[in-house]
């Protein structure tokens, strides 16, 4: 038995990086310090749906081929086409990501990650009105206010609050896991007394129980880590929060902005803002305002819903107010565990994080138009590389038609909707457990993806093909080099 | 390869060679006595200027803020992009280029060594995987530690020793390789959104003063023999009547000083040399903080000069940007990092007319022309907070001609202008004191015995720059001496010609050079550092250091510390 030590879960944003994996006859055996979601990962990457041979479509029919036919089949499309859409890249490591925009710059195609369906919205608003915020371990030693809105990192970054935030503990804060252990006694034993009231009394109504009605308890004005969780529904993420706020459906603009007012102590002339009544929305911006240090984390509840981009330009502009009377930062919950890495590269070698078109040799970015959503629904991409991603099932019908109807190559470990209806398959390794790399944490810190077993024979990481495909391209095109 | 530049002008200042004419031989890489002239690649530079390659000591090009600072601002970018060409990748500019335009950039100027001056360490990784994509120049980058818990807590109980021992750690293992302070004390205030106000305003809850942590690690600097000074970004920067908190910075480490060597690097000084009370009777420092460098031997100063322009302002001071973002009103970035450091970005706009970027337009050039040793002051816009790096030769056209600094004053602020000393300095550089205050100086202050010269067993990193000095005045022909270093003939880097007529004919990879530091217990360092290391940060240990695949060419130094 081995155990290797301080392996990077490549899953989610938060990039937990404290996981051991147990070996036994260089198969995973065992997970520990992982999530449900990391674990599972860990444990059945190798599940059934994995790809193990490269694939041609031939005559409508997927017919197993070498690697190298696939390659050179998929650098034929791409050298031929006259504006290639290049999509995925945020599931894997960066390294693929610098080698798959050196290809579209080859090939003058767009390349766009996931951003594009996900955080672009925060993107347009960073670029919009700028974006205080600062690195998880800040938050951990520093924050007694953290605010999760329109995100539910109980399920979707399962080590969130236990890592970085209420229940991490820092220099300067206690971690608040113990107050929530007495919450979830005390609300276990008022669900009993409620059931023995019931059975006394039969059916007879109960009034509503204290934490299902939206007043803020009195110990939000204590000085002491607070958990505010802002959202549509009650998830779980709101059942251990100090506060939970419900906001109508599409109401989270009205909602900032009211927040905004009340910061700058302006009087709202309503009742209710979002079905908030106004007197708790005041306590809450006290809370703010009185805080050492106050975090706002944001995810695609409030970039994907309502007023979008225009929700964040809020966030963003309440922080901005925020930090006229104390300390406060915002920060995206970002989905895919390099998502953030995609964006990075993409900067720093052209300047932007997503949406990048080189049909004209240098690159363009015009979200709205040269995003590949977009592209699709116009119709004028005439094939596509989708890489370490499955746009089948998440875009719009008629975007997928597109793509289904031009010649389509996908890289990926699993036979995904994608895959189905591709032209030509490959399979890929699965970085950070069967090739390393690269990845940004949500907070742009990088951490290394680790190798800790081999991929099936004759299986590449994205990074290697991404490349042998480029150099098929040249050769295609009559270019020399590497 | 070999290569011999026959004939051309010499400044190699370092070997006392003023403008002779002498033929420069390389090969492999390296200047060498002599190569045979039937096989070797002739450059014909007669009539031309031909110095070692340019060295920055200080331009903001890679990392998590610049990268920031990129994303923030499209605008800046789409008006100024380079399409692919055969030979070099596309990308764009303007005032924070992408890390291939930059690269070539500066190898169009004859720049060939760059300084990348603020690095988190805890995002070193990233700061290196983009110094590995900037193509050409070699680099190094300084690790922010002014503000690290580790150096505060040691330094805070006088435990010198041990806190040397970490910063060489922390050197090594995030492949730094000068000590960067920026506000010290300021940026952890900044975690709870404040700042220090002086050198002698305890930082919160760490028992210490900024004094203290200059003086401090300014002995760490000593303890380990590294080849830089510490290198300083002072408290209070960018506040009218800064320049006491400047003038008090230089003197707190003054007794330091062994044989006359520099011991305290002052980077950007422009923007810590305002007089006055406030931003309405603010006026230039520069004469006070010249009468003091002028007259000690343990300080140098880049100028930090700014440009009349549209660009993006970055430091690791993040009280400082959010200060900018208040006056300006302009978008604003800040990024704090855990137990280290902070950062912010405010996009910015230097006016001609406004009555404080004049001021700040004349500090810059007071501060170089008023220091008299060349030696010690160097010309940088600390890239991209005062303009972006391709202004230096208008810069150096201002040090040269004080024609052109009269042409440009013409354009400004009427009330800076009648205030501004710059009028009364005569004082013109020739190509002599240009080759030190643009490289020769620099890398002569870095420690850096390979570059900045053209002696044999040098680096074969040359500039050739298409201007005769004994047919040019620069004086009169300002606008020629421009043009010469805004494209220069041909750059050589490691003896390969990589910019002929200001173009960009092959596409090399860069080197980081990194210090590798030997002390004798380094195995206890670590292990105290792997005991806190969970309670400080939220990576583990293992997964911290940068390892040496993320550099695309690693060139180590070997440092011996004297502990």
């Amino acid at each position: 038995m081995e155990i290797v030590k301080a392996v990077t879960c490549p899953v989610c944003g938060s990039l937990c990086d404290d996981i051991e994996v147990v070996m036994e006859n260089g198969k995973i055996v065992d997970v520990r310090n992982a999530c449900a979601a990391g674990a599972a990962k860990f444990l059945n990457y190798n599940c059934e749906h994995r790809i193990l041979k490269p694939l041609i479509r031939k005559n409508g029919e997927f017919v197993e081929v070498s690697l190298d036919e696939a390659i050179r089949k998929a650098a034929e499309i791409l050298a031929n086409a006259s504006y290639p859409i290049l999509y995925g890249w945020s599931s894997t490591s960066c390294e693929a990501v610098r080698v798959g925009l050196e290809l579209a710059e080859e090939i003058g195609g767009v390349i766009d990650n996931t951003s594009t369906v996900c955080h672009g919205p925060s993107i347009l608003s960073i670029q919009d009105v700028g974006i205080p915020s600062c690195t998880l371990g800040q938050i951990r030693h520093r924050a007694d206010l953290v605010v999760y809105w329109g995100s539910n990192p109980w399920s979707a970054h399962p080590r969130h609050i236990e890592r970085y935030t209420a229940f991490s503990e820092g220099r300067f804060q206690k971690s608040t896991w113990r107050r929530y252990l007495a919450k979830i006694r005390a609300l276990i034993a008022k669900k009993k007394l409620e059931r023995a009231f019931k059975r006394i009394f039969f059916k007879r109504e109960i009034s509503v129980p204290p934490h299902l009605r939206y007043e803020p308890p009195p110990f939000l004005e204590r000085k002491e880590r607070k958990l505010i969780v802002i959202d549509v529904r009650r998830t779980k993420s709101a059942e251990i929060a100090d506060y939970f706020i419900k906001v109508e459906p599409g109401k989270d603009y009205e909602l900032l902005q009211a927040l905004r007012m009340l910061i700058r102590d302006q009087e709202i002339e309503t009742d209710k803002v979002a079905g908030v009544p106004v007197e708790y929305l005041e306590e809450v911006a006290d809370v703010m305002v009185n805080c050492d240090f106050g975090i706002l984390f944001f995810g695609v509840g409030l970039t994907m819903s309502g007023a979008k981009m225009r929700n964040i330009d809020a966030a963003i502009c309440l922080t901005r107010d925020l930090n006229m009377r104390t300390k406060f930062v915002i920060m995206p919950m970002r989905g895919h565990f390099n998502v953030t890495g995609a964006n990075v590269v993409s900067t720093w070698q052209t300047g932007y994080p997503f949406a990048v078109d080189f049909s004209l040799g240098y690159p363009r970015y015009n979200p709205g138009e040269t995003s590949v959503v977009d592209i699709l629904l116009r119709g004028e991409s005439d094939a596509s590389l989708i890489i370490a991603s499955d746009p089948a099932s998440s875009f719009p019908k008629k975007a997928v038609e597109h793509l289904a109807k031009t010649p389509l190559i996908v890289i990926d470990p699993h036979m995904n909707v994608t895959a189905q209806i591709a032209d030509v398959v490959i399979p890929s390794a699965f970085v950070g457990i069967e090739a390393e790399g690269t990845a940004y944490r949500m907070d742009h810190v990088p951490l290394p993806l680790k190798k800790i077993v081999e991929p099936p024979e004759g299986i590449l990481p994205d990074e290697e093909i991404v490349r042998r495909i480029l150099v098929e391209v040249r050769r295609l095109k009559g270019i020399g080099g590497s | 390869m070999e290569i011999l530049i026959k004939n051309g002008f010499v400044f190699d200042p370092i070997n006392h060679i003023n403008g002779e004419r002498m033929d420069i031989a390389i090969r492999n890489g390296k200047i060498v006595d002599s190569v045979d002239e039937s096989s070797a690649k002739v450059i014909n530079a007669s009539g031309m200027i031909v110095m070692p390659g340019g060295v920055d000591i200080h331009a903001h090009i890679a990392g998590s803020e610049v990268n920031a600072g990129r994303l923030l601002r499209p605008e800046d970018h789409a008006k100024d992009v380079e399409p692919k060409t055969p030979i070099t990748r596309s990308g764009v500019g303007y005032s924070i280029p992408s890390t291939f335009t930059t690269g070539y950039r500066y190898s169009r100027m004859g720049y060939t060594t760059v300084m990348n001056p603020s690095m988190p360490p805890l995002e070193a990784k990233h700061t290196h995987e983009e110094l590995s994509d900037t193509p050409i120049i070699d680099k190094a980058t300084f690790p922010l530690l002014g503000d690290w818990w580790f150096a505060l807590e040691y330094l805070s109980r006088g435990q010198i020793e041990e806190c040397a021992k970490h910063i060489a750690w922390m050197i090594t293992s995030t492949k730094g390789y000068a000590i960067k302070i920026v506000n010290p004390g300021g940026l952890e205030s900044w975690g709870f959104g404040k700042n220090v106000e002086s050198l002698d305003t305890e930082v919160p809850y760490f028992n210490i003063t900024p004094r203290e942590i200059i003086r401090g690690l300014c002995k760490v600097n000593k303890m380990l023999n590294l080849p830089h000074t510490i290198h300083v970004h002072t408290n209070n920067l960018g506040k009218p009547g800064n320049f006491a908190t400047c003038l008090e910075t230089m003197k707190c480490v003054e007794d330091l000083a062994v044989d006359e060597k520099p011991v305290i690097h002052i980077t950007h000084c422009q923007f810590c040399a305002f007089k006055g009370e406030d931003w309405r009777t603010m006026s230039s420092g520069a004469e006070e903080i010249a009468k003091y460098v002028n007259n000690r031997s343990h300080v140098t100063l880049d100028m930090g000069q700014v440009i009349f322009t549209d660009t993006t302002t970055m430091t690791a001071d993040g009280p400082f940007q959010y200060t900018l973002y208040e006056l300006s009103g302009n978008k604003w970035v800040n990024h704090d990092v855990e137990t280290e450091t902070s950062s912010g970005i405010v996009p910015f706009h230097y006016r001609r007319k406004s009555y404080v970027h004049a001021v700040q337009w004349t500090i810059g050039l007071e501060l170089a022309l008023l220091i008299k040793d060349t030696w010690k002051i160097y010309m940088t816009t600390d890239h991209p907070n005062g303009g972006p790096f391709t202004s230096y030769p208008r810069i150096i056209a201002w040090l040269m001609s004080s024609q052109a600094r009269k042409e440009t004053l013409k354009k400004v602020n009427p009330r800076a202008r009648s205030k501004s000393l710059l009028p009364t300095i005569d004082r013109e550089l020739d190509f002599y004191e240009i080759a030190i205050m643009t490289r020769v100086g620099q890398a002569k202050a870095l420690g850096l015995k390979e570059k900045g010269h053209l002696g044999v067993g040098a680096d074969a990193d040359v500039a050739i720059y298409k201007i005769n000095p004994e047919l040019t005045d620069p004086s009169k022909d300002y606008k020629l001496v421009r043009k010469a270093f805004e494209r220069a003939a041909y750059t050589i880097k490691s003896g390969e010609i990589v910019v002929k007529d200001g173009e960009v004919v092959k596409h090399v990879e860069g080197a980081t050079i990194w210090l590798k530091i030997k002390t004798s217990s380094p195995i206890e360092v670590s292990e105290d550092i792997k005991r806190r290391f969970r309670e400080y940060w939220t990576v583990e240990y293992e997964n911290y250091p940068v390892s040496e695949k993320y550099l695309a060419i690693s060139n180590p130094k070997e440092v011996e510390a004297s502990i």
